[in-house]
């Protein structure tokens, strides 16, 4: 534990001296957050309650980017070979990263829905508690993704690879950056099955409606049960050294992360809960005070399913 | 041995097809400066990594202070302390809070101010590690591997790629952990450092130890000869070199023949007589006491560098 609490505290302190930090965790979230608050929603209150989940969610998603790489960057330049002569275990390690990153992220996301209230008016932010059970949620669990990334990946060209295979789909398709009732019907099957989708729905369902908790139970436990896996191999498959190079064998392994996320796709996509909801959201945007759409969103509108769910 | 801290029986590891350690045994006493003296590739790290925990043995035994390196990590890396070749730290951490952050590690803590006065480090205690020189990582590697005042240091290379006027740096804080009465194991491709800091070393090569004892037992092997190491314009047949007046063996060594002889001015005068006669010329000529580098070339035919 003691071990744990100093490495955390190195990892904050590394990150404050790191330009690329200020850059990617703090300036790049809140320019995606003025951009979409303040041109695509014309800072119109509704609008802007409308966009600030998928913003919050899209911001918490990113930080997986960034644990990844420094994670395999301590081990490219031999970092890690120190600390493991050390009696310093693979599991402090990791936890120290996801911690770190918690600490790091949770203020700006604070800071983006304090701001959305005082410059945006956002009339409410919903229910408190399930927007910050999902964030913290979704900071670890995506966090711990960048823990696998990094544990499969042998070179930083590796991880950046991956992590643009990963989060082109995850931003695109989950309705973190376009909503998810505007996409075609095949789009919005296929994103059922991705995590990011429930993290953005959960979000956007706990400012719109105020869910409560139990409401989004299957949000919350299905997050944090991929959180769990995705920790759990990524401190089965953690490499100390720069020339242990992962097996091919474990990176199969790797594919049970998906296994949650494959049995609730195939379940929502029986169910249309969370297109329902998606489809819900967006027609309560458009029937806003202001008729007038954000340019870019000016396709023609798909719903999932004729029957919108309603609030929670 | 009676006060063995750390033993190594009939240790193997290979890497795939590679047999980097092929049987290697010795053993260290408590207090004792011992070297693993060998050249790159003769499997010195592989030997230490696995008596550190890192790495795991293919056969063999160790024992590092009467514990498994395999079996008890946790508490054998309480009990050690590590210079390793080849590592780092972050670029924006500062001197102090490294040898905080890993004392903070440890049961057992030295304290870090003392560790920064006695490597020389006081000045930078605020530097970042990416602003130090070469001499001063390596030192703070040096204080880290002391930061829990552990029974057994191991140090690897510790003054590999450094220039001479900072290796003598180094070799000066070795010498004080042996005053303290540490229990160091050091390895080195560096003759000089060998035969200067170690009370005992084990010549290694392709992963088998050739030659062990005192740097002066490994040096009395050769007959108590001088060595002279010249340079002809031409070839000469090894048969003539060993011919010369009180030259006892000859070798061939990246062109040059080097020489041990028990009575060195004849040996000079009746090479010169041999050259003369044959019309060759003498490029250069060197003499000097037998050094390991001898023993290494006696064992193996090859220079230690190569």
């Amino acid at each position: 534990m003691k071990n744990f609490v100093a490495l955390t505290r190195m990892r904050v302190q590394l990150a404050f001296r790191n330009k690329m930090f200020f850059f990617f965790v703090i300036v790049m979230p809140f320019a995606f957050f003025f951009l979409w608050l303040g041109l695509l929603a014309k800072g119109i209150p509704d609008r802007c309650a409308f966009y600030l989940g998928p913003v919050v969610a899209f911001n918490v998603m990113g930080s997986f980017w960034g644990l990844s790489a420094a994670l395999v960057l301590f081990r490219e330049q031999g970092i890690l070979r120190r600390f493991h002569v050390a009696p310093v275990t693979a599991s402090d390690m990791l936890a120290s990263s996801i911690v770190a990153n918690y600490v790091l992220t949770l203020p700006i996301v604070a800071l983006e829905l304090f701001f959305a209230r005082v410059i945006f008016h956002v009339p409410s932010l919903g229910n408190p508690i399930t927007l910050f059970l999902l964030i913290s949620i979704g900071i670890i669990s995506f966090g711990s993704l960048g823990l696998v990334v990094a544990s499969i990946t042998n070179t930083m060209q590796e991880t950046q690879v991956l992590n643009q295979l990963l989060w082109l789909p995850l931003i695109f398709l989950s309705g973190a950056t376009f909503p998810l009732a505007y996409m075609p019907r095949g789009v919005q099957r296929f994103g059922l099955f991705l995590p990011a989708t429930y993290l953005v729905n959960g979000v956007q369902q706990a400012i719109l409606n105020a869910a409560t908790p139990w409401s989004r139970y299957v949000e919350i436990l299905s997050l944090s049960l991929w959180a769990c896996l995705t920790f759990f191999l990524s401190s089965q498959l953690f490499r100390w050294e720069p020339e242990a190079k992962v097996p091919r064998r474990a990176k199969l392994l790797v594919a049970a992360t998906i296994i949650p996320f494959i049995l609730l796709g195939v379940a929502e996509n029986m169910s249309d809960r969370v297109l329902r909801e998606a489809s819900a959201a967006l027609a309560r945007f458009d029937s806003g005070p202001s008729s007038a759409r954000p340019a870019s969103l000016s396709i023609p509108i798909k719903p999932a399913t004729g029957k919108p769910s309603g609030s929670n | 041995m009676a006060n063995a801290i750390l033993q190594v029986e009939n240790l193997v590891k290979h890497y795939g097809d590679v047999h980097a350690v092929r049987g290697v045994s010795f053993s260290v006493e408590e207090g004792e400066v011992f070297g693993l003296l060998g050249p790159n590739g003769a499997g010195k790290t592989t030997t230490v990594e696995i008596l550190e925990g890192l790495r795991t043995l293919d056969s063999g035994r160790v024992c590092v202070c009467g514990l498994d390196p395999e079996r008890d990590s946790d508490a054998l890396k309480q009990e050690i302390g590590a210079a390793l070749q080849a590592t780092s730290l972050p670029d924006k951490m500062r001197v102090i809070e490294a040898i905080r952050l890993f004392a903070s590690f440890y049961k057992r803590q030295r304290k870090p101010e003392e560790l920064l006065q006695r490597f020389g480090l006081d000045e930078k205690r605020n530097s970042f590690y990416g602003q130090l020189s070469g001499g001063q990582k390596q030192r703070l590697a040096l204080a880290m591997a002391l930061v829990n005042d552990p029974q057994v240091c191991f140090l690897d290379e510790p003054t590999a790629g450094l220039d001479p006027q900072v290796r003598r740096e180094i070799y000066d804080v070795i010498e004080e952990l042996r005053h303290d009465k540490k229990t160091v194991l050091l390895t080195t491709h560096y003759i000089e450092e060998a035969e200067r800091l170690c009370d005992r070393v084990a010549i290694v090569d392709h992963g088998v130890v050739i030659a062990l004892g005192s740097p002066r037992e490994l040096k009395a092997r050769a007959g108590g000869t001088t060595r002279v190491e010249v340079r002809l314009s031409k070839p000469e047949s090894n048969g003539a070199m060993k011919n010369l007046e009180g030259v006892v063996d000859v070798r061939e060594v990246d062109g040059a023949y080097v020489l041990h002889s028990q009575r060195p001015p004849q040996t000079i005068v009746s090479l010169v007589k041999h050259l003369e006669s044959q019309g060759n010329e003498l490029v250069s000529l060197e003499i000097a006491t037998p050094s390991l580098e001898d023993v290494f070339i006696e064992m193996t035919g090859r220079r230690l560098r190569d």
